[in-house]
């Protein structure tokens, strides 16, 4: 785990190919959340093993070049934000807090509901996802004396 | 969906080994590893008894996220415990 790639050709392969298809399966856990076995919690942390993965074959000055601290932290706001802010237009339309029916869109009661169970999905997947790799980078790279100021 | 009693016992049979084995190790690395083991076949667990949901939550968290936090935080203090 250090900042250095491994030397094994064999793991840089591997990881290389497998790490699209985690983050597809990540997402089709989120998307399918609402009919099948996964959803939000466990797509993100799909999605953010893929992101430790990377860092622990590719080292972890390689893992801070591609994602930077100021978007994941937007990131894990946004999930939140799309959360609260669906279960607060059901209010706003006159249902209860995450009454997902009450929503005024032009689809029936059911497809009302299954969209808001998606979009609710798609909040709790990005935190988790932010918030999986801001752990990662933080806990693989503390050094003692030294602060991550410069990520 | 009903599972024959053999498959139950042979994972939980596997679990209090595994379990054990991971608290009498003396390398810490090693009963890391055993730890994520132990989630591995929690995991399966959790399918036998119907609920994949679970299963899934355990398998990426118990055996993926908290194995490297694990791992993160021996790299940085000591492999071996102390006798």
């Amino acid at each position: 785990m250090g900042e250095k790639e491994v030397e094994s050709l064999v793991a840089r392969t591997i990881s290389r190919i497998m790490i699209p298809f985690i983050q597809l399966f990540g997402i089709y856990v989120i998307v399918h959340g609402e009919t099948s076995p996964g959803g939000g919690f466990q797509g993100g942390v799909i999605l953010g093993t893929s992101m430790i993965l990377y860092g622990i074959v590719y080292g972890l000055s390689k893992a801070k070049k591609r994602v930077s601290k100021k978007h994941l932290i937007i990131l894990i706001s946004l999930g939140v934000l799309i959360y609260s802010g669906i279960g607060l237009m059901d209010m706003l339309s006159g249902g209860k807090y995450l009454q997902y029916d009450s929503l005024p869109l032009p689809v029936d009661a059911h497809e009302t509901t299954a969209l808001s169970i998606l979009g609710v999905e798609l909040g709790i997947g990005l935190t988790v996802m932010s918030a999986t790799i801001i752990l990662f980078i933080y806990l693989a790279g503390e050094r003692i004396g030294a602060g991550m100021d410069n990520w | 969906m009903n599972s024959p009693i053999e498959i139950d016992f042979i994972l939980l049979v596997f679990l209090v080994l595994i379990s054990y084995a991971a608290i009498r190790m003396k390398n810490l690395l090693s009963a890391t590893i055993l730890l994520s083991g132990y989630s591995l076949i929690m995991a399966l667990t959790w399918v036998v008894l119907n609920s994949p949901d679970v299963a899934f939550t355990e398998a990426a968290v118990g055996a993926g996220v908290t194995t490297f936090l694990f791992i993160a935080a021996l790299s940085k203090t000591m492999v071996m415990e102390e006798k």
